[in-house]
């Protein structure tokens, strides 16, 4: 693997002229190309070219090289969170020269050590860096794993009250503008109205009243949504820059292209790339299998590569048989109605996925849900939902399943496998679990939560999950018992009208799987869950001790920094993308009214210096919108000292719970950016405190 | 004495305590704002009445233990429970199997599903090693393989890699996915498109975007499953016409006009049908239903799934095929799984229609987006039909040969789809289905059967695998699924093979037909 050979060299991303050491270049008469043009010298583009003053220490390249690559760790150590962010230096381009025109250096002999790159080679270089980033220490790795005790709820931190009530005010403001607008609108710009009004005896598409909230609220934001790409989503993102002038309802492409830090793409473990073995292998596939499958499971779509997939997914869960299908969203749509029915009941997290709701609405079961993640809650539904069977008949109910994500997009949170599995065992229900985001995501061999938690697979009925996240391709499927299979293989409508997955999509999950659990280049699997495991947890430390209020739990790849005002939203979003950064921004409808966040989905495809990039930007933008809301309570506090051991710590806790002291004023976290990155990397090994 | 005037000082002192409590109380009470009013209500009511203002006490008495009351449970006939009770019912509940056994029939169709090795092709090899005539697959102009559109995607491999890892509206949405909905729209002639990365998604989740409860769908009895699964999901009121009857059509919408101009009531209204049915694939009388939608009123929802790229001069489908101008239809949702030999599905509209479902469509708003390559497929297909129209014709001359082997001239089957539908649906003639006495059962088997004699002929064809698609619970459905035998036809073959693949299926039929008394 070169990237890791060389990967102190590059880790940023505009073209560089690589400095040359070849010894015509070195001829003093000629004039020297170098030094590399750095748009807008900066503290931090000085730091990686070594100054002057410390060239002489350097006899040889290599030196050089191996100062410099120092140089680059400490640069991200040492410099202040200002320059890092600056907007238009947000991509730092490093320049590794040490020669100079008027240097020294220049007469050296030449050394073979050093082989500069050929411009092709660097750019080469330069565009895997950009879909993979190099892992620029072996420090920077963690396995996810849970650490055993009790599975805890994060701690939800809340904003002071103050907020709560500008963040009701400022959607009072918009709503009541929203309807001072419509209502002139109507009166004035009639045109604009005509299709929210019944005409020529046709009833309105969508009703003035359905679309205000569209209309009035989402419009002003638009632009921070559906924004369009090109390229591959890995580590960096390329966004085509849009304009608009009509208040974002249409937008004119301005034909340029914006590279950007990938906050927001399910990429989790980084198999977003256009090349190496993945995309090699989908090649060859591609080569050999042609484009399409060109019929439905239930006829003959089937073919060897299918059957390959769905056998390497088996095993990968740890279950008897899976099934795959072209899209996760129809897969929960179409799962549902074939395992239950009228007579049947379904016991929903409320948070769960559209697709689950979807699927639960055609099945004709009766839904239930119950407070996000609350095992009590549940138990009380299902006590109440024996004991009182079918409403009016009393009947009992025919089987009952309850339905859980393994990680939730919008919280971040896991499920509490551990506490349903102990509840299934007393309510004998069965037990659904949608892996979309955790599979691959979590565990330590990355096979989702059964994995993290180290519970056997067999406990679980129904393991669903899509290909559409960790593995960089799409579809979803449903693994179980290969009894259950065989019968939805026959039942699920997906399997007899849907396409099958193209010879494309299928290439790409065998692969990847196939990385992930060592058949193929063993060891790089394995560096992908770890470095997702470590940049999330570095990610949210870092965000906890910058003073932001964070949800999910520690190992959770998503990361939503909650923001509380509307108008937060796009102001968050923009800054973001002023640094190059781009995130995903969600408020209501899919968040309670109060609660709009920006969410952080991490891969692998990071580096530590990717999350101090992103941290720095947050540092900042979240002094100037007010972000840094936390009281503490939620974590962010200071290391503990070293004579006090984390279980001493708990154990503390615990008594001063049992003598109900009063809780010990919990200090607001207030880290500087530098003190964060110094105590980053070795606090994340240790329980988040 | 002494205790009693111990007593009467410290009932002073007590009654002197007491006063001036009710002192301060009385003047706190008096600083509270509103108190004023209050105490002039009091007055005003009290009027030397004093029962009345017991009863009023009485009242407000109440009025305060209701609120404080704990709620009780709407919910008729709740069993109280004890929790002793509770846990004994949790001991005693034994649930169902999540899911039955299978059948002996659906496990043979489990044994019997074709598993192709290699790609899929007009000649392609099963996994039992026997190369086989492919009329089963969906590979309408043989471009499953097609060197051209394979270093296409190669090269879209190579700058997008394969999935968007998200959904459209958080970066999924890649410029070739704009391309795609800017040539479809172009292709069509509406204003603009939207796609979904998974054809059999759309349908389901156009028409729920729409309409509502309340609203009302007049909908083809013969409309395919995912329509179906729509308007169930829509909670529309749902009225069926008879399949392809336009008098019945004709005298539902006016009922449905009526209805509502009694009650006043304008809610939105939608005609919902397909171009060729996926179920019978025979074709809708589009001009006819334009007609009446403009007559009384509605909206129309158009399936195109398995018209698109198939009828027409340049497969632009129905409308083409018909002469209707597709802005004349409000939405036409259509495959580009099919003859477009990519992924995903669409439906296309007014900038209104599509803008919509951006945000309310859930297979849209929820789902990642569809991969780049099959994107661009799609894109360079639509440019082959548009530039080759004779792919359309030479596939249509492969049809036309395959019903000269069969429809006429089978004694037993005869086929539903129109001529021009390169799939053909054969079903059992009507006469045969009287003299055999054949039930749907007898009739699904033998199609079977018929299926596995012409693969052992070595012809790959299939039969019309369909789930009844009534809502769950439900006795009885609209419509009922004629059990047929669906053989595909392709352009990778040529017109020998393809009189000789029919000969076969031709031969099998009457075998095993025959061979049943
Ligand atoms: C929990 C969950 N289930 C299912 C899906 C749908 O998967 P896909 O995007 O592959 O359609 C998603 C995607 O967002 C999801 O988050």
């Amino acid at each position: 693997m070169p990237r890791r050979l060389s990967n102190n060299l590059l880790s940023s991303s505009p073209p560089i002229p690589w400095p040359s050491f070849t010894s015509s270049e070195k001829s003093v008469n000629k004039p020297v190309p170098v030094p590399v043009p750095v748009s807008r010298p900066s503290k931090i583009a000085q730091f990686f070219s070594s100054t002057p003053k410390d060239k002489d220490r350097y006899n040889s390249a290599a030196a050089a090289l191996l100062a410099a690559s120092k140089a680059q760790e400490q640069a991200f150590l040492n410099s202040s969170p200002t320059t890092i962010s600056n907007p238009t230096l947000s991509l730092p381009t490093i320049s590794l020269s040490t020669a100079r025109a008027d240097s020294s250096n220049m007469d050296e002999p030449p050394t073979t050590l050093f082989q500069p790159l050929a411009p092709a080679e660097a750019r080469r270089l330069q565009r895997q860096y950009a879909q993979f980033g190099p892992l620029n220490s072996q420090s920077h790795r963690y396995t996810s794993r849970h650490t055993g005790g009790e599975f805890s709820e994060p701690i939800m931190d809340e904003p002071p009250y103050f907020y709560l009530l500008t963040t009701y005010i400022s959607y009072l403001i918009l709503i009541i503008f929203g309807h001072v607008r419509d209502f002139f609108g109507m009166k004035f710009k009639a045109d604009n109205y005509r299709h929210l009004k019944s005409r020529n005896g046709y009833a309105a598409l969508n009703s003035d009243f359905d679309n205000f909230y569209v209309r009035r609220l989402k419009m002003r934001i638009n632009d921070c949504f559906n924004r369009p790409t090109t390229g591959v989503p890995g580590r960096y993102i390329n966004v085509l820059d849009r304009t608009s002038n009509d208040g974002n309802y249409h937008f004119q492409m301005t034909g340029t292209t914006t590279e950007t830090l990938n906050m927001s793409s399910y990429n989790y473990l980084g198999f977003a790339q256009s090349e190496g073995p993945c995309a090699d292998f989908v090649e060859e596939k591609v080569r050999k299998y042609g484009l399409s499958s060109s019929s439905t499971r239930a006829d003959v779509g089937t073919s060897d590569l299918c059957v390959e997939v769905e056998q390497l997914i088996a095993e990968f869960v740890g279950k008897e048989s899976a099934m795959v299908f072209s899209m996760g969203f129809v897969t929960n749509a179409s799962a549902f109605p074939a395992l239950v029915g009228k007579g049947d009941l379904i016991i929903s997290d409320e948070l769960n996925h559209a697709s689950i709701r979807f699927g639960s609405r055609l099945s004709g079961a009766m839904i239930e849900s119950f407070k996000h993640n609350d095992m009590k809650a549940l138990e009380a539904k299902l006590r109440e939902a024996i004991s009182q069977g079918q409403p009016r008949t009393h009947r009992p109910w025919r089987k009952i399943l309850v339905a859980v994500e393994g990680l939730y997009s919008m919280e971040g949170t896991m499920c509490n496998l551990p506490g349903l599995i102990r509840l299934k065992k007393k309510y004998k229900f069965n037990l659904f679990v949608d892996e979309a985001h955790s599979i691959g995501a979590l565990g330590p061999r990355g096979r989702g939560v059964c994995d993290y938690f180290g519970i056997d697979p067999a406990e679980i009925d129904i393991l669903m999950g899509t290909l559409t996240k960790s593995f960089g391709a799409n579809g979803g499927y449903v693994a179980g018992d290969k009894a259950l299979i065989d019968k939805l293989r026959v039942s699920t409508a997906t399997t007899v009208y849907g396409e099958s997955p193209s010879p494309a999509v299928l290439a790409q999950i065998l692969s990847a799987l196939r990385l992930i659990n060592g058949k193929i280049i063993p060891g790089q699997g394995e560096e992908r869950l770890q470095r997702i495991a470590f940049n999330s947890r570095y990610l949210r430390l870092g965000l906890k001790r910058l003073g932001f209020i964070v949800y999910g739990h520690d190992d959770s790849p998503i990361i939503p920094v909650l923001l509380y005002h509307p108008a937060k939203m796009p102001a968050f979003s923009h800054e973001m993308l002023k640094r190059k950064i781009s995130v995903v921004v969600v408020g209501y409808p899919a968040t309670p009214l109060i609660s709009s966040r920006a969410r952080f989905c991490v891969s692998a495809a990071h580096n530590k210096e990717d999350m101090d990039r992103l941290l720095s930007a947050c540092d900042e933008i979240g002094n100037v919108l007010q972000l840094k809301f936390a009281s503490g309570i939620a974590g962010g506090a200071s290391p503990l000292p070293d004579s006090v051991t984390p279980e001493m710590e708990k154990s503390r806790k615990a008594l001063e719970k049992h003598d109900k002291i009063a809780k010990q004023a919990v200090s607001r976290p207030n880290w500087t950016f530098d003190e964060l990155v110094r105590r980053g990397v070795q606090d994340v090994k240790v329980p988040l405190r | 004495m002494a205790t009693t005037s111990n007593l009467t000082t410290a009932s002073d002192v007590l009654s002197t305590h007491i006063f001036s409590i009710l002192n301060s109380v009385s003047e706190q009470f008096h600083k509270l704002p509103g108190s004023a009013i209050f105490l002039r209500y009091v007055k005003s009511s009290y009027q030397n009445d004093p029962v009345r203002s017991a009863v009023e006490l009485f009242l407000v008495l109440f009025a305060i233990r209701y609120l404080l009351a704990r709620s009780y449970s709407t919910k008729p006939g709740k069993v109280r429970l004890t929790e002793e009770e509770i846990d004994d019912l949790v001991d005693e509940w034994q649930p169902e199997p999540l899911v039955g056994k299978n059948t002996i029939f659906e496990d043979a169709d489990l044994e019997k599903r074709a598993v192709i090795v290699g790609p899929t092709g007009p000649k392609c090899r099963l996994q039992t090693g026997r190369t086989v005539t492919n009329l089963a697959s969906y590979n309408f102009y043989n471009l499953v393989s097609n060197e051209q559109l394979k270093e296409r995607a190669i090269q879209t491999l190579r700058t997008y890699g394969v999935g968007p890892c998200g959904p459209p509206g958080f970066y999924g949405t890649q410029d070739v996915h704009m391309k795609i909905e800017a040539d479809i729209a172009a292709f069509l002639g509406t204003t603009a498109c939207i796609i979904y990365a998974q054809a059999f998604s759309a349908a389901s989740s156009v028409i729920p975007a729409f309409s509502k409860r309340g609203d009302i769908i007049v909908a083809d009895k013969a409309v395919n499953y995912s329509i179906r699964k729509g308007l169930q999901i829509s909670r529309s009121q749902v009225r069926w016409y008879e399949h392809g009857d336009m008098a019945d059509l004709e005298r539902v919408l006016a009922r449905v006009q009526k209805e509502q101009a009694a009650k006043k009531q304008l809610t939105r209204r939608f005609i919902v049908t397909e171009g060729l049915f996926e179920n019978t694939g025979d074709m809708v009388d589009l001009p006819k239903i334009i007609e009446l939608k403009l007559k009384y009123k509605f909206r129309l929802i158009l399936d195109e799934s398995w018209s698109f790229g198939v009828l027409g001069r340049t497969g632009r489908g129905v409308t083409e095929h018909q002469h209707v101008d597709a802005a004349e239809v409000d939405m036409i949702i259509g495959s580009m799984a099919g003859p477009l030999t990519a992924a995903g599905g669409f439906c296309a509209g007014s900038d209104e229609v599509v803008e919509h479902q951006r945000l309310s469509a859930a297979a849209y708003t929820f789902s990642a987006a569809l991969p780049a390559m099959s994107a661009v497929t799609a894109s360079e297909t639509l440019t082959m039909l548009q530039t080759q129209p004779d792919m359309i014709t030479s596939l249509r001359e492969n049809t036309r040969v395959m019903w000269q082997q069969l429809d006429p001239r089978s004694d037993w089957m005869t086929c539903t789809s129109v001529p021009e539908n390169p799939i053909m649906m054969m079903v059992f003639k009507a006469d045969v289905i009287n003299s055999k006495r054949l039930s749907l059962e007898d009739q699904t088997l033998l199609i079977q059967d018929i299926v596995d004699e012409c693969l052992a002929q070595g012809v790959l064809v299939t039969r019309a695998k369909a789930l009844s698609a009534a809502a769950s619970g439900a006795k009885s459905d609209v419509y009922t699924h004629r059990p047929a035998l669906k053989i595909c036809l392709t352009n990778g073959l040529s017109k020998k093979e393809v009189e000789k693949a029919g000969t076969t299926v031709r031969h099998a039929i009457t075998k095993i037909v025959t061979k049943k008394k």
